[in-house]
Parts: C-alpha cells; sequence; structure tokens
C-alpha cells in the first residue's frame, strides 16, 4: 500500500511517519500532485497557523490539488481545518471541502486555552471507528473548533460540543491526533487505511 | 471530559534515566526509549524527557534519545534541558518531540518564548519554572536546576510566560521536590487562578493521594512525577483506578 503524507510548512509531519511505521507501512512524504493522486491513501497533517499555511498551499498550488483528490484522504488537526470554508484564525478562506467555518474556543473561567489533553469522542458515526468504543479518549492540542455540523462522524465536549472528526465522500478528517492517541489513535489510522 | 494527565518525567544523562533526589545523588533507572514505551503501555498521558545536566554544563539534548523514543512511543511528549535557541527547538521537533519545555533560558532571553510560539505555535512551548518557598512565603524562581536565585517571583513569571506565548506551565517546587509530602497545593492553585493555560504539577509525589490533592486543590491540570514511577512505588493504573474512584477525571 502506497501511503502519501502531503509535504508542505507544518510541523507534526514526523510523528505520523512513526505512526505509520508502527503499522508496518513506510509513507512518502511527498508535494508532488502525481504522486498525492496515485497513491492509495493520503494523509494531510499540520501543527500550525492556518492563515500562514494557506497562504503557502495556495501560492504553491497545493491546495487546489488537495481539495481535488478523488483518493481517501484524511487531514489531521490544522489539516482538518484546512479543509473547512474559512477560520477564524488570521481570518482566512481555507479550501471549502467541508461547507463549515472554523471558531475560536470562548473563554470562560475554568476553561483552558488550547483545549490541550485527552478527551473522549462520542456519538461515533464511521467506519473510521469500527474498531473503538464510544467515549474512548483521543489527544487533542488546539485552540480553534469546527462547530458540530452535518459533516461531524465524532463529537467531543469542551465548552460545549464541537466535532471531533468529519467525513465527506473521500474525505475524513480528526480534530485530535490519532498518530499521538494511543492503541485507539492506531486502531482509528488502521482503519483509515483499510478504507 | 477532559482528563487529568499524569506524566512520567524521565531526567536524562549519558543517554541513562536518572533521577536526582532534590537535583543531587542520582541513581540508573534505565533506557528513555523502553522506559517510555513501557509507562505508554502502562497509561501514562504524556511522558517528558530532560536532559538534566544539558543547563548545567551546556550540552546538548541528546537528539538520537528523542529520536528512538518517537519511533517507539504512541503518546506526546515533551523534551527539555539545554534549550537556548530556536534552531535547538528545531533539531528537537525534528526528532519528533511534540513540545519542548524551557526554563533557564527562558529566565535569560524571555523573548525566546514569543520566538517559539511565533515559529512554531504555543502549544509547542512549555515554561518550565522551578521555584523555592523564602522563610518569607514567597516563591522565588532560580536558574540552572536550582542552582540559582533570581529576582523573579513565580506567579508573575508565569503570567509574563503565558502573555508571550507559552502553552503550559511546568512548576516544580525546589522545595518539595524529591521529598515525597505531596505537591505545593497552595502555589498550584494560585498558578490555577492566575492563568487560562494548562498547568503541570512536579515535585513532591509519594503516595497516590497527593495527585488527588494536586488536581483538587492545587487546581493542575496535569502531574508528574519520577522516582515514584521508575522504582514502581505507584503503578500507573493503580494510580489511575485510585483516582476515577475519587471521582478525578482520567484516561
Amino acid at each position: 500500500m502506497q501511503v502519501a503524507i502531503v509535504k508542505y510548512n507544518a510541523g507534526n509531519i514526523h510523528s505520523v511517519v512513526h505512526a505509520l511505521r508502527r503499522l508496518d507501512v513506510e509513507p512518502i512524504l511527498t508535494d508532488n500532485p502525481t504522486l498525492l493522486q496515485q497513491a492509495d491513501k493520503v494523509i494531510f497533517p499540520g501543527v500550525g497557523e492556518a492563515a500562514t499555511t494557506m497562504r503557502y498551499l495556495q501560492n504553491t498550488g497545493l491546495g487546489t490539488v488537495i481539495k481535488n483528490l478523488k483518493n481517501p484522504v484524511l487531514g489531521i488537526c490544522l489539516g482538518m481545518q484546512l479543509l473547512c470554508k474559512h477560520s477564524e484564525e488570521g481570518n482566512v478562506d481555507a479550501l471549502g471541502v467541508f461547507d463549515v467555518p472554523v471558531k475560536k474556543f470562548t473563554w470562560t473561567p475554568g476553561i483552558k486555552i488550547p483545549h490541550m489533553g485527552w478527551n473522549q469522542i462520542e456519538q461515533l458515526k464511521s467506519g473510521l471507528f469500527s474498531q473503538c468504543t464510544e467515549n474512548s479518549y483521543v489527544y487533542f492540542v488546539h485552540s480553534y473548533y469546527v462547530p458540530v455540523c452535518e459533516h461531524t462522524i465524532a463529537t467531543t465536549l469542551y465548552n460545549g460540543p464541537f466535532s471531533a472528526a468529519l467525513h465527506k465522500d473521500n474525505f475524513y478528517a480528526t480534530q485530535f491526533h490519532p498518530e499521538k492517541s494511543g492503541d485507539v489513535g492506531s486502531l482509528i489510522l488502521e482503519q483509515f487505511l483499510q478504507l | 471530559m477532559l482528563a487529568k494527565r499524569i506524566i512520567p518525567c524521565l531526567d536524562v544523562k549519558d543517554g541513562k534515566v536518572v533521577k536526582g533526589v532534590n537535583f543531587v545523588n542520582f541513581r540508573d533507572a534505565g533506557d528513555p526509549a523502553e522506559l517510555g514505551a513501557f509507562y505508554s503501555k502502562a497509561g501514562a498521558d504524556e511522558l517528558v524527557i530532560l536532559d538534566i545536566t544539558a543547563s548545567h554544563e551546556g550540552r546538548k539534548t541528546f537528539t538520537d534519545v528523542v529520536e528512538r523514543v518517537a519511533a517507539n512511543v504512541s503518546i506526546p511528549f515533551t523534551v527539555g534541558g539545554g534549550i537556548n535557541e530556536l534552531s535547538d527547538v528545531e533539531r528537537l521537533l525534528k526528532a519528533g518531540a511534540d513540545k519542548v519545555s524551557i526554563n533557564s533560558a527562558a529566565l535569560r532571553n524571555p523573548d525566546l518564548i514569543n520566538q517559539i510560539a511565533e515559529n512554531f505555535g504555543s502549544q509547542v512551548c512549555v515554561v518550565a519554572i522551578d521555584a523555592k518557598q523564602e522563610e518569607n512565603g514567597e516563591w522565588v524562581c532560580y536558574l540552572n536546576g536550582g542552582r540559582i536565585p533570581t529576582q523573579r517571583k513565580l506567579v508573575e513569571w508565569a503570567v509574563e510566560a503565558q502573555q508571550r506565548g507559552a502553552g503550559e506551565i511546568l512548576f516544580t517546587s525546589m522545595s518539595h521536590d524529591g521529598v515525597k509530602t505531596g505537591y505545593p497545593n497552595e502555589a498550584l492553585a494560585a498558578l490555577a487562578d492566575a492563568l487560562t493555560i494548562p498547568v503541570i504539577a512536579s515535585g513532591g509525589a509519594g503516595a497516590m493521594e497527593h495527585f488527588k490533592d494536586a488536581f483538587e486543590l492545587g487546581k493542575a491540570d496535569a502531574a508528574l512525577a519520577a522516582s515514584v514511577f521508575h522504582f514502581g512505588e505507584i503503578k500507573i493504573d493503580e494510580l489511575k483506578d485510585y483516582l476515577k474512584t475519587q471521582n478525578i477525571p482520567v484516561r
């Protein structure tokens, strides 16, 4: 199986590589449109700032390549947010695969921002989660979130419910980091590879 | 519900895990990658790996240790010790660390916090503070693993670090570290009240109740310990079972 990880100006790519290797998959790291289109699976990871990253994706043409992919794509964290319509982070238009905005968590007393640590995923509605149970814990680090919408396939509670994962056509996305979520995360990645 | 985090700390010297009692007298406790994977399986929520001698002797954290841990461990981990400039941060993140912890370098050059946050995001930047309670009750920040006192006060420095872009505060009490009488819960609560970013309690764990107290009385988001885990005095799965019975949300 050929798994391509989108190579761009964002962090967190190495931990995805390590997580796939633990599943006996040696991914390629590439920004080559043909290699991305031909891969069996594409992972679009990301830790970084939305506006800076979007500018890079637009300037390089990589954004257009990603949103037109027909093979299964998994966006992770910032990767998921960049697949949405618009982000309040840097007030930037994103790739628009998911027709939903990305909002900033509102600070209220007792709520820490970023939302950092292990939280539970609920209302699981996808084959991506066929090997995990409701209320499994996964690892999050983010200050912006996607509201619950028609594409939501898992929710998490933090100052109200938000989208922990999204799905539309060949696009899947998780706000949490499966590559850092221990055994549960490995099972989710494994399911994505089997789609 | 967001879980309270249990974080074993691996103090590393010459590629091996050691633990200082009150920051002196070391004892060997094994290979960092192996121990890290063991803790990950046992239910640890994160790891912190500190190159404890780096700050004192100016040595760089061992990048190969970080790479081996990244390959073997599927939970987040923070690396600290000897990080003085942005290039150190870049090297460690490339090696696979999720976050970096800066301590003395941040006190000497607070702008480093801004630089890390701007280049890699706040979530990467953990500001570690070693502080000691003076006889007048004030908490004073220390440099170089607790060797040199500064003019900085604990809460005031933590607030500045947050304003500069720190994503988390890791607070170690020099007065409590290695003594096993519990975490400094009053000081922790003062930090939690003054900050909007998460606080990691460090230094003083000797019994399971101490973790509960750090979360309840100290309002900490995470609790870190080393020797009680390394020497098997407290087992992480048993600790989590205990915390569940005390209605503390844990994974």
